[in-house]
């Protein structure tokens, strides 16, 4: 059952994230990304991140993303024009990319060590209550500073969007 | 019994209920505004215009769906599933009362419970405002835009207090599974005070609990914050463009966003389904004086009718509040249906709130809703927080 939904969710992703880069229109594209964020939620829920799911519904999917459709609206965006492609481009484009992937697989399944798998249902620790703890515990330091940094961010933002007053 | 078995048939009935309650909010909608503004209100399909659902409902579907020559058709036809989808999945984790046994099976009453059941109702909601903004985008119509975007900065603006709003009255319940936060409002202060958010120790959460209704309002489009749909600017925003049933889930969406924010509303300030006064004192006698007064008030109104109709069509509906008063005099039904009563008498009490703010309330302006968002409701839920935090922080 679990496998079946990791594939589902999985599968959902990777054809949004496919679909992302293929549409021409802006808004399509968008919506795509917002299909993946909402498999990426699944699957989170999937292995035992409940607070992970929710934060990634309520924050990428929900806000986020909803800010990005507004601002494609507001500026009325138009359809992409595609470039030509140019002829090497079109011949040795999918075979260089079969040869990297399989060449990242490669790289990847001889530096990192063989791992057990992912046991659906095995990691307890994903509670609010769990993440809370750890925030305000051990990552106590990097959650202050991730915190200065967004106030930095959205200061410069601030400065950055005003209009000058002579 | 079965899981999934069990699950099903949970599934229809609540599905079933909530289907009728949506169709008859509608009713009752009309039925107050027009009794608010001395009308009467639909009273020609059926008694007393009781079968007016029905008959919307069926000239939505047989009339004729419109389909517009210059709108994107992906988005037009995605645009109703997505409003309707993510309106209607929150009650699958709205719990309506205790565990109960029936015909010896052990089950909880709603479908199922979460352990971030309120992030998850937070998550949905936010998802929703998709369905208003596509419809809005893909009308390819200047109104439609309008009401569009002006739906998505009004939801992103009013989700942050609606948001801080929640959290206060979380952190004395310490959870976030709605089945454990109404259970942690069970009991009395003094015998007889409820424990419920609204009056906990040590900070009464009335507050927050204001503040969360205000939020709610704009988050389901509804006056007195309606701009969405503002008919003297936009004809009828984001869904000018739509008709039949697409034009309708609209309006489906729009009612069980209300009924979620009430429910929510109950569960979280109200104390769920668990009664305003102890049992011992009678409150399980409070349905059944309900019903009989009703049931009285029918036979009154029916020894002088207003209108000759009512003659016949107002006892039936006395003999038939009797027959729900006895209901709740049956001890097999009662544990079931009391909790039912508290539950929905406290969200139909919201939901009346929400239609009579309708009815008395004119509409704000756009730069009013706002300002009044971001430089009245946002600190003041912010100071609530830290308030409510500090108290808990002391006290504890």
């Amino acid at each position: 059952m679990d496998a079946l939904l990791f594939l589902i969710f999985a599968a959902i992703a990777v054809i949004c994230g496919i679909n992302l880069v293929v549409q021409t229109h802006p808004i399509s594209s968008a919506l795509s990304l917002v299909g993946v964020m909402g498999a990426l939620a699944a699957l989170y829920l999937l292995l035992g991140g409940e607070f992970i799911a929710a934060a990634q519904l309520v924050v990428y999917a929900g806000a986020i993303m909803v800010l990005f459709v507004f601002v494609i609206m507001l500026l009325n965006a138009g359809t992409e024009r595609k470039l030509a492609i140019r002829p090497w481009g079109k011949y040795l484009g999918a075979p260089l990319l079969i040869l990297f992937l399989g060449m990242m697989a490669y790289l990847i399944q001889r530096i990192l060590p063989p791992s057990s798998p992912v046991v659906f249902g095995a990691f307890q620790g994903g509670t609010p209550a769990e993440i809370g703890r750890s925030l305000f515990t051990v990552y106590l330091l990097p959650f202050e500073v991730t915190s200065v940094l967004i106030l930095i961010a959205i200061l410069g933002a601030i400065v950055l969007a005003r209009k000058e007053v002579d | 019994m079965n899981f999934y078995l069990l699950s099903l048939i949970k599934t229809v009935i609540v599905v079933g209920i909530f289907m009728h309650v949506l169709a008859y909010l509608q009713w009752i909608e009309r039925k107050v505004i027009a009794h608010v503004q001395l009308r009467v209100g639909p009273r020609r399909v059926g008694p007393h215009g009781l079968l007016q659902p029905l008959a919307d409902v069926i000239k939505l579907i047989t009339k004729e769906d419109i389909l517009p020559s210059h709108v994107n058709k992906v988005f037009y036809f995605l645009a109703p599933f997505i409003a309707v989808t993510f309106a209607l999945i929150s009650i699958s984790i709205i719990p309506f009362g205790p565990e109960i046994t029936v015909a010896g099976v052990r089950t909880n009453m709603g479908l199922t419970d979460l352990n971030i059941g309120v992030l998850f109702i937070l998550g949905i909601s936010g998802l929703g405002v998709y369905g208003v903004a596509l419809a809005g985008w893909a009308s390819n119509n200047k109104y439609a835009l309008m009401g569009g975007l002006r739906s998505s900065a009004q939801m992103i603006s009013y989700e942050l207090p609606m948001a801080l709003a929640l959290a206060a009255p979380l952190l004395l319940l310490n959870t976030l599974s709605l089945r454990e936060i109404a259970n942690g409002q069970a009991g009395y202060y003094l015998g007889f005070i409820p424990r419920w958010s609204i009056f906990q120790m040590p900070f009464p959460q009335i507050f927050s609990f204001i503040l969360f209704l205000i939020a709610g309002f704009a988050e389901t489009n509804r006056v007195p914050f309606d701009l969405p749909e503002a008919e003297n600017e936009l004809v009828a925003g984001f869904h000018v463009e739509y008709a039949s049933m697409k034009f309708a889930s609209f309006f489906m969406a729009e009612y069980a966003n209300m009924v979620t924010v009430s429910a929510v509303a109950t569960l979280l300030f109200l104390g769920g389904w668990h009664p305003i006064f102890p049992e011992q004192y009678g409150s399980g006698l409070v349905p059944v004086a309900i019903f009989v007064g009703s049931a009285l008030l029918c036979f009154l109104h029916a020894a002088s009718p207003a209108r000759p109709f009512d003659k016949y069509t107002l006892p039936v509906f006395g003999v038939l509040f009797l027959g729900a008063a006895g209901l709740f005099l049956v001890p097999v039904l009662k544990p079931i249906l009391l909790p039912l009563f508290w539950f929905s008498a406290k969200v139909g009490i919201i939901l009346f709130v929400f239609i009579w703010v309708r009815a008395t309330l004119p509409r704000f302006r756009y730069d009013q809703l706002m300002r009044f968002a971001w430089t009245f409701l946002f600190p003041v839920s912010l100071v609530n927080l830290f308030l409510t935090a500090a108290l808990v922080a002391v006290y504890s």
